[in-house]
Parts: structure tokens; C-alpha cells; sequence
């Protein structure tokens, strides 16, 4: 019989604790070559030279907003056949080409924009280059694609929207915007069974335009033989008129959470929101750093009472979602059933202590670094870099503005923070929602600020 | 690819090491991978080796409670764990600077973890709300790899839930703890892996002065997980209150990913050929000619390949509209499988599942965390961290035939069908 130590007897050696290492010399990031350019055809292009795998990444972003209320639908079923058929190919020669090349491109459409993402061998570049020009130019969207993908899109929203996720954001959406276009970001069945091809050609002709589009390339390639590469393909596609952008959002206000009951569910989804800043507001650096000690990340605040100490929930976390016209923040977490009220007490009473206990020193060198360290982390892969890059040239910002992040990150005291933590986190700036079982909602209305519909 | 010269060595306790120098960017991956997963948790501690990843996170002789997360965090840094059915792994990602204090942190919990009453019980509530969020409360929670082993697999190690009951995670205490760390969490058990911004020589001598004088224990003998294939088809339901179309699984043992290397990789290909990509068999005919499925798809491995040893497991998964019979949509999955069997797919069909798992592992490689992950597993389920580098060419040699072989082994006399009925209820 083996005899095992105690819990005890294992944490601790005769030698006892030993002191943290201090961190050693950072290198810089050495610095990539990029282009960021205007084709003729009105198409922002930014190119990026990045060698670490022989691969290219791509990123289109078309702004492809619509008032119309059969939008969101035929949006949603052009996003899927885009990429099945040109007068060229067919839907599996799209997939042939592609695959031949080691690449793959999708199509996503949300009420904001339409975003192609692909990525081929960097010796593959003018195949991918040339399929999505085809799509681009000339997909035509035939009618049993169209018919087929509108029947398998009505069952995928039946699954989507027994989501909880789902749930919980499209009452958030409704909630903070009203019937605003943007909260469109699911299209009702109803109307997707009303699409036809016909409607779906028209929307492409009227919205799929290079005119404020962009298209980001990051990847095993020189950026001027990369933008000329793009230049020659895609010098069909052109427009006088320009992508559709959408319309600006209402402001959101503090006010009563709203409740949406889930019978019988066994978890909470709590979500809470309230208008920030975009990134290129002066206080963007600091907001960033606040909300970082908010929820922002693990060691945060939010995390270390909610889960390390209460157990309420596995996942929480506070994030900025860059709208069109701005910024909010979104609080978010799911808590088991019983403890949906405390762990909403303790989520604004986290609110409230960021601005009248601001971040301390230790708090603030933590955060400063870990913004720092995780940008140079996630724009380190081609695809993380591609991305973010896509991200920020929607504000018009671009490689410069990546690249002296880390400077600003560095220059931002400890007042400003305090500052922002005082102007966007006070609990009455906030609304939102509750998900959650009915038998939760008396101990919500005894803590007030909450309403059921 | 950019093969990385890799440096392979061993520590007088036990601890094997790969080093992997990639200086594109100034940054660090450190991962350790401990050969102890879910299959191997007692009976009656069903979730255990997922509750005790989190447990290592709680503290060690020199890391008071949530010090692990901020001093990697206050570095730049990211970190995570993750337990597979064979292994338990832990990793970060840091800007270079901050190398010596990863692998403080990671020997600091290898020698001496600070295992608490208190810490366990709320990592136990931490657990369940895991489970919650994943499972109970939303559609085809843990479908297929929690619902699929215990109709394909009878005995506990291969069958049993990896997440774990609530009654069993509720009764965990630290006697239990304390056996499995010593039990498996020894130097001897564990592979450390540190790649990206390092030189080869500043990191040996950092491993030794942190990782040197955890005292060695024996690694435990590795039981056989085998047992032997289904001989008929085994059939279970769940019945899942959340879901709004019913879904299949269909799962069947493949060749030893470790000791059948080669007929393994020709699962990986097969699995391509029948549903990656719109030009795929499955996707074409039950997406397209035939619409019948709303998704479909075929993978090795519960969880993705190279994660686990034999037995392992080949799975399509399929969700379908109520109007279309599960009868009629598995005699379609039979027929392709059979149409592969008699005649082998052609090279093209080949060439395009080599080139996108070409790209694929590109793609992976540029990823700090997925190179250091990649190279940890590797070394420790197949001794052999540099097959990360050789994959493309393995998976480049498989031929048509051995596709074709692949297909004739995936038979309906021996696999699992586990049926998801919607049990409705829910909006």
C-alpha cells in the first residue's frame, strides 16, 4: 500500500517561499513594411509584409447597412451563396480552387457591414485574389442555391435562438436600440422564407460596391507586389456609388435592467451596458486601462470577487464593443439560477468602487502591462494581426495607429485613469438585461432597478 | 514549414524538456503537459482531473491565491489549462521579458501547490457553473464528447463523463487531491516545452535553476485503456430539453493514433474527403444534392486530432430537420462511405485535403500558443515533438487506397449511434 502525503505536507518544502524573478530585457517588436493606399476603384487597401509562415491572410470589410425591412433577411442569404457560383465557377469549382491552393474564404454579414475572411499558401495568393474577385464581380446567385441556403438558414435560427447567448443579446440589442437597424443582427425566419434570388441580385448590385470598402492582406508578400497584385484583380469591380453606411445609433442611458424570463433555466445571463468612447477619443487609452481593472481580463475586479471569491460564475467579463458611431461598455456574465440577484449586487457594487476607490498603483502597472504584452501577443500571427487591422481602419485608423499604442498605453497616468473609471463606471450610467427563471425575479425587484416587460 | 530546430533533453528528476527557438517575434511560450487526463480519474470522481487543472491555479508554496493570474497577467502575459482524455496541459504566452518568471511560476506549482479546503470548494462551484454554461443549459450541450462515449465505449476510463457528475464533484476533498498530485503530478510524468524568443542556452540554465530541484517521484505505470471494438451497432438517445432539431452521432474506433501512425493519418484524410469544404462528399450530396442536414461533419477525435492515445475515436456528427428520417440520412453516410471503399478518390480529391492541411498547420504554427501546445502533445503522447514539422509530408503520402481502406473500416456492424431528440419545453 502506497502512502501518499497530505495536502499540507505538499504545499510547502524545507526551503520555504522563494522571491518572484524580476522580468528580464524586452526586445522590440521588429518593425513590418505595410502600404495603406486608395485603389481607383475607391477601395482602401492595406498591405502588410509579415513572414513567420508562407501564408496570406484577407480581410474585406464592405459597409452594407439597409433601412429596408427585408434587409437583414436577403443580407443574411447573400452572405451565403456569395462564394457558390460565378458564370466561371461553380460552387464545388470555387471549393476546388480554393482548396488547391490550401486556402478557404467565407462570407459574414452583420447589420453594419458585409466581411469576406480568407487565407490561401502566399503562393496561392493570385488563386484567392481571382475567386474573390469572381465573387465580387460575378457571383450570380442562383435560384436552387438561393433556395437552399434560405431553407438551411430558417433551421440554423431555430437553433441559434434556443441559445442562451443569443437569447440574452438580441434582448440587449432591443433594449438599448429600440428597432434600430442595428439590432437586426438575426433575421426573422418569416422573412428569410420570403427571399428569392432575384432579391438577392438586386441587394449585391446596390450594396456589394468597393467605394468605402477595404481590404486588409497581411502576409508573406511585399506590400507594393501585394497591392499591385489586388489592383489587377479586382480593377473590374467598380461603382460610382459608395458602400451603404449605417445610420448613426441613439445614445445609450442609464436605467431599469429588463428581465426576460427563461423558464426553468438552471443559469442567469446578466448584461450590462452603458456608452463609452471610441478609440480615437484622447480618453480611449485611459478608458481601456479602467476597464481592464473593471472585468477587462482574470485578475481583474470583476473576476477575482464574482468567481475566485463568491464561485457565482464560470465565465464574467467587461468588455468596449465599438459601435459605428461610437462605443459602449458591456458587462457581461452567467451565474447559476439561485445567485442571479447577489451576483448583480456585487456587479454594480464593483461598478460604483472603480470610481471612488480608483485603481491603485499595483493595479494600474498590472493592467498598463498586460495591454501592452496582449496586443504585441495577438498581432503577432498573421490572421490576429489581419484582423485587428480590419477592425481599426473602420475608425480610419490603420498601422500607425497600432503600432504607437504601446506609447500611449505608456503615457497615460494614474488621474486619467481614475478619471475614466469615475465618468463611464457609476451604476446609474448603466442598463441592460436579465435572462434568467421567473423564481429569481422577486429578489431582482428587492434590489431594485430592474423591471420585468 | 519553418521547421524549428528543436533541443530534446531530460532532467536527473525526470522532467523532459523541448526547447524550440523562434526569434520572428519577442515573445515566449511556456507549456507543461502532465500525463494524467480525464480517462484516467478514479471511479466515483467522475470531473476530477478537469477539477484538479483548476485547483492548480489556486496557489503554491510561493503564490498566495490569484497570484499565478496577475504576475502573468502584470508580465504581458496570457495563460490557460485545458484537460484532455490523456493529458492535463498549462500554458502561457508572455513578451520574452517575462520567460524566467513563467517557468518560476509553473516549477513553483510542479513542487509544492497550495491545496486548500477553501479553494476547493469554490473551484467547485467554479466547475459546475463550467458545466452549466457548457452543457446543462443550452442546446446539444456536450454533444458529441460527453454523449457519444458511453454508447461506443464499456468500460469507465473510455465511457464515463470528463466533466463529471455534481454529486461526485461535491464530494472531492483533499485526501483526493493530495493522491492524485503525487500520484501523477511528478516531474517524471510531465513534458515542459518553452518556444519563440529564447536562446538555447539562457533557457537550459533558467530550467534548471527552477525546475532542477523538484524532487523527483516515480511516474506512474500508464494502464491500457484498451478494449475491444463494438461487435454490432450499439444505440443510445438523450434526450435534450434545449435543442430544436434533432442530431446524430455516429462514432467508430479508428487505428492507434501512436502505434498506427500511417492508418491513422488516412482517417485524418478521409475525414476531409467526406466533409471539409463544399466540394467534400458528405457536404455535397446531403448539403447540396440531397438537402438533409442542416450541418454535418466528420473529425478524429472527441476533441480534435493528436490529443489522445488509443482507443480513439472517428466521429460524424449531423443536425437534421424532423421531416427527414435518421434511417434515410445514415443509409446516405453508408453508401458514400462505401462508394469511397470500392473506389479510391482521386488525386485531385487528395491534393486539396493535402494542400488545405498544409496551410492548416501554417496557419497553427503562427500561433505561439498552438506551436508550444503542439510540440508539448506531441512529445508526450508520441515521444516525438518533431512530427509537428513532418506532418505535412506524412499527410502528403497517403494514398487513395488507404483512404479507400480507411472508408471500409468505418462499418455499421460495429459503430455507436447516439440519437439527440428534442424533448421541447423550451422557446
Amino acid at each position: 500500500m502506497t502512502s501518499f502525503r497530505t495536502a499540507a505536507e505538499i504545499g510547502r518544502t524545507d526551503r520555504g517561499p522563494r522571491p518572484l524573478p524580476e522580468l528580464g530585457e524586452q526586445r522590440a517588436a521588429t518593425g513590418l513594411s505595410s502600404i495603406d493606399t486608395m485603389l481607383d476603384n475607391g477601395l482602401r487597401v492595406i498591405a502588410v509584409h509579415q513572414t513567420t509562415v508562407p501564408m496570406v491572410e484577407v480581410r474585406v470589410r464592405i459597409p452594407f447597412a439597409g433601412t429596408d425591412p427585408m434587409h437583414a433577411a436577403t443580407a443574411e442569404v447573400l452572405a451565403g451563396t456569395l462564394l457558390t457560383g460565378t458564370a466561371r465557377r461553380d460552387r464545388v469549382a470555387v471549393d476546388t480552387d480554393l482548396a488547391l491552393v490550401g486556402g478557404e474564404l467565407d462570407a459574414a454579414v452583420d447589420p453594419e457591414r458585409l466581411s469576406i475572411s480568407g487565407n490561401a499558401l502566399a503562393s496561392g495568393l493570385d488563386t484567392l485574389l481571382d475567386v474573390l474577385a469572381d465573387a465580387l464581380t460575378g457571383a450570380i446567385y442562383a435560384d436552387d442555391e438561393v433556395i437552399r441556403e434560405r431553407d438551411r438558414l430558417v433551421e440554423r435560427i431555430a437553433v441559434a435562438r434556443s441559445q442562451p447567448s443569443v437569447i440574452a443579446r438580441e434582448a440587449l440589442q432591443r433594449h438599448r436600440y429600440g428597432d434600430h437597424p442595428f439590432t437586426r443582427e438575426m433575421p426573422d425566419a418569416d422573412d428569410v422564407a420570403h427571399v428569392n434570388g432575384d432579391l438577392v441580385r438586386a441587394l449585391h448590385r446596390s450594396g456589394v460596391l468597393p467605394r468605402g470598402s477595404l481590404l486588409v492582406l497581411v502576409g508573406d508578400v511585399e506590400p507594393e507586389e501585394a497591392v499591385s497584385r489586388i489592383g489587377a484583380a479586382l480593377a473590374g469591380w467598380t461603382s460610382d456609388r459608395s458602400a451603404v453606411e449605417l445610420p448613426p445609433l441613439p445614445e445609450v442611458t442609464g436605467g431599469d435592467m429588463l428581465f426576460v424570463p427563461r423558464p426553468g433555466a438552471v443559469q442567469s445571463q446578466l448584461r450590462l451596458t452603458a456608452e463609452a468612447i471610441p478609440r480615437t477619443d484622447d480618453r480611449y487609452p485611459a478608458l481601456q486601462l479602467a476597464n481592464l481593472v473593471f472585468g477587462g481580463f482574470f485578475s481583474s475586479r470583476l473576476v477575482e470577487n464574482i468567481r475566485e471569491d463568491k464561485g457565482y460564475t464560470y465565465h464574467a467579463r467587461s468588455s468596449l464593443e465599438f459601435t459605428p458611431s461610437g462605443a459602449t461598455l458591456l458587462v457581461e456574465s452567467d451565474t447559476a439560477s439561485e445567485v442571479t440577484a447577489p451576483a448583480l449586487l456585487e456587479t454594480r457594487y464593483e461598478l460604483a468602487r472603480l470610481g471612488v476607490v480608483p485603481p491603485t498603483e499595483s493595479e494600474v502597472d498590472t493592467v498598463r502591462r498586460y495591454a501592452v504584452g496582449s496586443l504585441l501577443i495577438s498581432t503577432g500571427s498573421q490572421s490576429g494581426l489581419a484582423s485587428q487591422l480590419a477592425a481599426l481602419a473602420a475608425l480610419g485608423l490603420g498601422m500607425d495607429w497600432l503600432v504607437a499604442h504601446p506609447g500611449r498605453l505608456a503615457e497615460v497616468t494614474a488621474d486619467q485613469i481614475a478619471e475614466a473609471a469615475l465618468q463611464f463606471f457609476s451604476p446609474t450610467r448603466y442598463t441592460g438585461v436579465v435572462v434568467g427563471d421567473e423564481t429569481q425575479l422577486p429578489y431582482l425587484s428587492a434590489l431594485g432597478g430592474v423591471r420585468s416587460a | 514549414m519553418s521547421a524549428s530546430e528543436l533541443t530534446r533533453f531530460t532532467l536527473p528528476n525526470g522532467l523532459r524538456v523541448v526547447l524550440a527557438p523562434d526569434p520572428t517575434a519577442p515573445v515566449v511560450g511556456v507549456s507543461v503537459h502532465y500525463d494524467v487526463g480525464f480517462r484516467s480519474e478514479p471511479e466515483g470522481r467522475t470531473g476530477f482531473a478537469h477539477l484538479f487543472e483548476h485547483l492548480m491555479f489556486q496557489g503554491s508554496e510561493s503564490l498566495e491565491k490569484l497570484a499565478h493570474f496577475r504576475h502573468v497577467q502584470s508580465s504581458g502575459g496570457t495563460f490557460n489549462g485545458s484537460t484532455h482524455p490523456d493529458y492535463t496541459d498549462y500554458f502561457m504566452v508572455l513578451p520574452s521579458a517575462g520567460l524566467e518568471r513563467a517557468l518560476f511560476l509553473e516549477a513553483d506549482r510542479m513542487r509544492a501547490p497550495k491545496l486548500t479546503e477553501e479553494n476547493l470548494r469554490n473551484q467547485v462551484d467554479v466547475v459546475k457553473e463550467e458545466i452549466r454554461l457548457n452543457v446543462l443549459n443550452r442546446p446539444y450541450g456536450g454533444f458529441p464528447w460527453i454523449l457519444l462515449p458511453p454508447v461506443l465505449y464499456q468500460t469507465f476510463p473510455n465511457a464515463h463523463n470528463g466533466y463529471g457528475d455534481f454529486s461526485e464533484l461535491e464530494q472531492a476533498d483533499l485526501d483526493d487531491c493530495a493522491q492524485f498530485f503525487d500520484t501523477y503530478y511528478s516531474p517524471a510524468n510531465a513534458v515542459l516545452t518553452v518556444a519563440g524568443d529564447i536562446t538555447v542556452d539562457r533557457a537550459r540554465e533558467l530550467i534548471d535553476r527552477h525546475f532542477g530541484d523538484v524532487p523527483h517521484r516515480p511516474a506512474p505505470t500508464r494502464p491500457s485503456f484498451a478494449e475491444p471494438p463494438p461487435t454490432g451497432e450499439r444505440r443510445g438517445e438523450h434526450l435534450d430539453p434545449h435543442a430544436p432539431l434533432p442530431a446524430v452521432a455516429l462514432g467508430y474506433r479508428i487505428p492507434d493514433p501512436v502505434h498506427e501512425l500511417d492508418g491513422y493519418l488516412a482517417n485524418l484524410v478521409l475525414a476531409a474527403v467526406l466533409a471539409e469544404g463544399d466540394g467534400s462528399r458528405l457536404q455535397q450530396r446531403l448539403l447540396h444534392r440531397e438537402p438533409m442536414v442542416t450541418d454535418i461533419d466528420a473529425a478524429c477525435g472527441l476533441f480534435g486530432p493528436f490529443e489522445a492515445r488509443d482507443p480513439d475515436t472517428f466521429i460524424i456528427t449531423a443536425v437534421h430537420s424532423p421531416e427527414v428520417g435518421q434511417p434515410r440520412l445514415l443509409a446516405a453516410i453508408d453508401e458514400e462511405l462505401d462508394k469511397l471503399a470500392s473506389t479510391p478518390p482521386s488525386d485531385q480529391e487528395l491534393a486539396k485535403v493535402t494542400a488545405r492541411w498544409v496551410a492548416g498547420l501554417h496557419r497553427e504554427h503562427d500561433r505561439i500558443v498552438s506551436r508550444t501546445l503542439a510540440f508539448g502533445s506531441l512529445e508526450l503522447l508520441h515521444g516525438d515533438p518533431n512530427l509537428a514539422n513532418e506532418l505535412p509530408t506524412r499527410i502528403s503520402s497517403v494514398t487513395p487506397e488507404a483512404v479507400a481502406a480507411a472508408a471500409k473500416a468505418l462499418r455499421p456492424d460495429s459503430r455507436a449511434v447516439l440519437t439527440v431528440t428534442p424533448a421541447g419545453g423550451d422557446k
